[in-house]
């Protein structure tokens, strides 16, 4: 079978230094919450609700409790609180703390022990449903069965859920195992999560629970119409990324595009805030055994694919990292790249090859996820459908997991419903003409693939040797992945972020920690 | 096939021999593949205007829905002769023909301020044509000696925009959109001008918009000076930037 050579000294060095970065974040997350993390933590008692105006109920109560300055507490603790002031349940005390007429303050005689107690029912319930919907997804996947990797993995995004429910059926009759519904262009910058279905949005569709049951129920019917498991995938990203998470986990998704600095780089969203988010985010996550889809890919459309491609290695080691931190295990830990070299390049195809096969390797049970050209991509969409050829070539030789497909129509519009079709149907052809090629070639010793794969493996770890030198929040304010810069208090949802009391209470998180039952 | 006889005014499209009008076209319909079907695909290709369509390709792209090629003579021509369409106007200066002509002709530096507005984060187009490493090998605005160059990135609201290039006293103004969808792009860009009317701001700069679905007659219409799509150089702008300043000086 075809294999770069990999020094595997370099290779552990690059783990070694990227759980040094991630330590070294992992200290800040530890001292910290933000609102996003307490609206989860409300979410999963089972508060819900929105007002007239819209506005969840879980955003009214943390916010009046953030504009006492007190989430440093944690939500749960004034929740408990109020269980043992009378409240007969979770929902009840929320809306007290919520819309009630007093202000919320810290004091009180609740003891730290009576608090946890009042809550130890709502703790179980709430892990319950998340395991309930993971156990109901593991068995259905195993009746129905799955199909052979690269998993073809399809985007919808016509703005209305229910057009959506329709061409996610239809994607799985064409072929697909995976669709994936994209969020409205604006979501990832709200601080709330939209409610109930949705009819309008630019460039997708708004994630929102009620969505994603609307899409799982026309997944599983498909599922059981074709006679194999079709699965479903959103957005756990922005301002919201952890609530996602929750009702993702709830609805059964089976996996989340979830990056521990994609926000950061691509929606100019606080690091402080996105690190802190994507860990809780990521416990739900590894609770429910959903696979995550990393944003690597994303690097090489704002750098060149070329001279970036090891920032995108060095990114994979340290998202990784942050993952492992949280309990998310190798085999739902989809680490992303991507087709994006420029095509007109001599030899762009080996370089492609080359990367491809070196992600592969290095991490051989990930379900690596292999994005489709995107960049170069224009409005011929003859030669795009040509072009999506070569990176499904690479995809099957290199054994990718999940493999997005690429669209000829990329440079103009989201997919329609032939584009799609016409897409799946080349990659079918390409993935069963190909099938064993991999198996079949060997690469020449120190030609253009080989020499690129020893090259990229070595910027990666000099790369993730000056990150561990200058710790992550310097060096993304130095443009260190993507050609991007942040500072560590610019971007949105900085006022989110809240140092931790020393008797924060989120016996939820706790539980996640411990990883008991 | 010969539809009409040649006229150097009439263009009609070209298969294979002039004249023929032979066009491709693919398309959806709600409707499973069948007889019935294609005489279905075959009447919707008339209607379009294409003699003798052939359905080439007949394929059911999702459960009760069909996927057609077809190919047939198009009767359609246009008369190029009635086609005006504006274009940006200006010489085609290089970078070093443009720097000189800043220093001798308006003898201090050019402020520009560029933003990707509303809610849109595609930030590749308005890097490419401010930023430092430019595009396609040209440098960009930042490269220029005679250029001060401020780019505020994506996500900008309009406020914020022209918050700044009254603080930093911009000359030009340069708005990227990128998404599309249900004309965001437009109502983004002519709500800046609504907005810079109302302030009696709009003659004071000179206002460009870009992206990958602008031309120079949409920006026209959205009250921009210009308007510039794909493939745009840093040197286009600039060019346009300069020879824009020099009429109004006049
Ligand atoms: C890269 C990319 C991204 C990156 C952007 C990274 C970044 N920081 O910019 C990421 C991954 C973040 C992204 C996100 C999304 N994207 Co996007 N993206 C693209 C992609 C692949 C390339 C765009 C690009 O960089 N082109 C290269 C540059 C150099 O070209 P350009 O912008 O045309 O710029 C040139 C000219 O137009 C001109 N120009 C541009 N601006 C200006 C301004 C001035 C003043 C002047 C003079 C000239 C000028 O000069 C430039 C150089 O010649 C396109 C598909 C494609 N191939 O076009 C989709 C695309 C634009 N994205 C799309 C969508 C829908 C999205 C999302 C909404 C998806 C989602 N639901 O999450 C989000 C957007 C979120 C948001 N809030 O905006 C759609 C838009 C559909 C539409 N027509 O509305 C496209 C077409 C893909 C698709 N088929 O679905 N995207």
């Amino acid at each position: 079978m075809a294999q770069v050579p990999l020094d595997m000294k370099v290779v552990d060095e690059c783990r070694r230094l990227a759980a040094s970065i991630a330590d070294d974040v992992q200290r800040f997350i530890d001292k910290h919450t933000t609102v996003g993390v307490e609206r989860t933590v409300a979410r999963a008692f089972g508060i819900e609700g929105v007002d007239d105006q819209g506005i969840p109920l879980v955003n009214m109560l943390v916010d009046r409790i953030h504009a006492q300055k007190l989430l440093g507490r944690g939500v749960a603790f004034f929740l408990g609180r109020e269980l043992l002031r009378g409240a007969p349940n979770l929902q009840d005390a929320a809306e007290r703390l919520a819309y009630g007429r007093s202000e919320i303050t810290g004091e009180g005689p609740e003891t730290e022990a009576q608090i946890n107690a009042v809550l130890e029912q709502g703790v179980k319930t709430a892990l319950k449903h998340m395991d309930d919907a993971r156990d109901t997804r593991e068995a259905m996947k195993a009746r129905l069965g799955m199909a052979d990797n690269p998993w073809k993995y399809v985007i919808v995004a016509t703005g209305n859920i229910y057009d959506d429910a329709i061409q996610a059926k239809s994607a799985a009759h064409g072929g697909a195992d995976v669709v994936a519904v994209i969020r409205a262009t604006a979501q990832s910058l709200l601080d709330y999560v939209p409610h109930g279905a949705t009819t309008e949005g630019y460039g997708g569709t708004y994630a929102t629970q009620e969505n994603f049951k609307i899409v799982r129920r026309a997944l599983d019917e498909a599922s059981e119409e074709f006679g194999r498991y079709c699965m479903q995938t959103n957005y756990s990203s922005g301002l919201c990324m952890s609530e996602i998470a929750y009702m993702a986990a709830v609805e059964r998704l089976d996996m989340l595009l979830n990056d521990s600095m994609y926000g950061i780089l691509f929606r100019d969203i606080n690091m402080q805030r996105t690190f802190v988010d994507q860990y809780f985010s990521r416990r739900l996550i590894a609770r429910s055994k959903i696979i995550i889809n990393t944003g690597e890919d994303n690097y090489l459309t704002t750098a060149d694919a070329v001279d970036a491609a090891h920032t995108v290695l060095a990114s994979q080691f340290i998202n990784e990292a942050f993952a492992h931190r949280a309990g998310v295990a190798d085999e739902n830990l989809g680490l992303g790249h991507a087709y994006e070299i420029n095509p007109w390049l001599e030899d762009s195809f080996l370089l492609e090859l080359s990367q491809a096969q070196l992600v592969r390797q290095i991490f051989p049970n990930h379900p690596i996820k292999w994005m489709p050209p995107t960049k170069f991509k224009t409005g011929d969409v003859f030669h795009s459908h040509v072009h999506d050829a070569m990176f499904n070539l690479v995809g099957i030789t290199t054994k990718q997991s999940i493999e997005l497909l690429g669209m000829f129509s990329e440079a103009i519009h989201t997919p329609l419903l032939m584009d799609r079709y016409l897409s799946l149907k080349s990659t079918k052809y390409i993935y069963t003409a190909a099938k064993h090629l991999g198996d079949e070639i060997e690469f020449k010793k120190d030609g253009i693939i080989e020499t690129r794969a020893r090259v990229v493996l070595n910027e990666a770890v000099e790369l993730l040797t000056t990150v561990q030198r200058d710790g992550i929040w310097d060096s993304i304010s130095r443009g260190a992945f993507a050609d991007v810069k942040r500072t560590l208090t610019g971007g949105k949802g900085l006022a989110g972020v809240v140092e931790r009391e020393r008797a924060y209470v989120n016996p939820i998180l706790s539980m996640l920690e411990g990883g008991a039952a | 096939m010969t539809l009409i006889p040649k006229h150097p005014h009439l263009l009609r499209a070209y298969g294979d021999r002039e004249g023929d009008g032979m066009v491709q076209m693919t398309f959806t319909l709600r409707i499973s593949p069948g007889a019935q079907a294609k005489e279905v695909a075959k009447r919707f290709a008339e209607a379009h205007g294409l003699r003798e369509p052939l359905i080439s390709a007949m394929e059911e792209c999702g459960p009760g829905y069909t996927y057609f090629v077809a190919y047939g003579h198009s009767i359609h021509h246009v008369d190029v002769s009635e086609v005006d369409v504006p274009e940006v106007k200006m010489e085609d200066l290089d970078k070093h023909d443009i720097e000189e002509r800043i220093e001798h002709q308006i003898g201090r530096k050019v402020v520009v301020v560029g933003a990707c507005t509303g809610f849109d984060a595609h930030t590749v187009g308005i890097d490419a044509i401010l930023n430092m490493k430019g595009y396609a090998g040209e440098k960009g605005l930042e490269s220029y000696k005679w250029f001060d160059a401020h780019n505020m990135g994506a996500q900008v609201e309009n406020e914020a925009l022209l918050a700044r290039a009254l603080a930093v006293g911009a000359d030009a103004i340069l708005v990227s959109q990128v998404i599309t969808q249900r004309n965001s792009h437009k109502e983004n860009a002519s709500a800046l001008i609504t907005l810079m009317k109302e302030r009696g701001l709009r003659e004071r700069f000179v206002m460009l918009l870009g992206g990958p679905r602008i031309d120079h007659k949409l920006g026209l219409e959205l009250g921009f000076d210009a308007g510039f799509g794909p493939g745009t150089l840093p040197k286009h702008v600039a060019a346009f930037v300069v020879q824009r300043m020099m009429e109004r000086k006049q």
